[in-house]
């Protein structure tokens, strides 16, 4: 089956992506395809490369860019939901004058059609943390 | 990532609306999310569960909260060809709510025909 997911959760305070994270992971295990993970609302705190969580702690961003690779996974982050929160890519940076960039390697930013896109081309659409 | 695919037949996706309207900001991320969706042509329907039958509410003013009214923008919706609006009687009614209390024509759909409409989906999305 051909899978997508809608990440609305911050990673450590809400346990959404940690749901989103198991359940794709199991899928992809059992040889599901998943098309793409789109973080949206919250969820876009899944991509920020400065979230320093205690070594005992889950290390939710290193964990999703091993799954986008091992598995060919799109990682979605929305792009309206993740200049509010702060998190940019380079050229968001550039466009906005920040000081800096945080957006994860492995993952990008786009436009909320990719969540209907996913909804579109994906036999089912899970959404986690609404 | 894969471009937008133009498909032959649009595909039916439900958006569910479970959230109030004020307090988080998911109300507000749901309805950019629907108005977004109707730029590609797909079959969308939007139902409102539980305590979002409130941000349906007229009379609303945020702005008290610095917050945008999202009831001056739900109307739209007929204009971006999202027709297809339906609401949880139940939700109206424990809440002492009617029809005429809301901003939309919303369809009032029992609990057995909230199950119909789910499963005559192709996709649902839940915010």
């Amino acid at each position: 089956m051909k899978l997508s997911i809608a990440v609305y959760g911050a990673p450590h305070s809400s346990e959404a992506s940690e749901s989103a994270y198991r359940f794709a992971s199991t899928a992809c295990s059992m040889g599901h395809a998943l098309l793409r993970v789109f973080f949206y609302h919250d969820g876009v705190h899944n991509a920020s490369s400065l979230a320093v969580p205690p070594q005992d702690e889950t290390q939710t961003t290193q964990r999703w860019q091993a799954l986008a690779v091992e598995f060919n996974i799109d990682l979605v982050v929305c792009v309206a939901a993740a200049l509010r929160r702060g998190i940019v890519n380079t050229e968001e940076a550039e466009r906005y004058e920040l000081e800096s960039q945080n957006l994860a390697e492995g993952f990008e930013i786009s436009g909320l059609g990719q969540l209907l896109d996913a909804a579109v081309n994906s036999d089912r659409l899970v959404s986690f943390g609404h | 990532m894969t471009e937008i695919q133009t498909i032959t037949a649009p595909k039916k996706i439900l958006f569910v609306n479970t959230r109030a309207p004020y307090g988080s900001s998911m109300a507000r991320d749901a309805l950019d999310a629907l108005l977004a969706a109707s730029a590609y042509e797909q079959d969308l329907s939007v139902l409102f569960l539980g305590e979002a039958v409130f941000q349906l509410l007229r009379n609303q003013n945020p702005k008290a909260i610095s917050m945008k009214n999202l009831a001056a923008t739900l109307p739209v919706l007929p204009m971006y060809d999202i027709k297809q609006i339906y609401i949880q009687e139940s939700a109206l009614s424990s809440r002492g709510l009617s029809i005429d209390d809301l901003v939309l024509p919303a369809k009032v759909l029992g609990e057995d025909e909230i199950a119909a409409l789910m499963d005559s989906q192709g996709a649902i999305l839940s915010f």
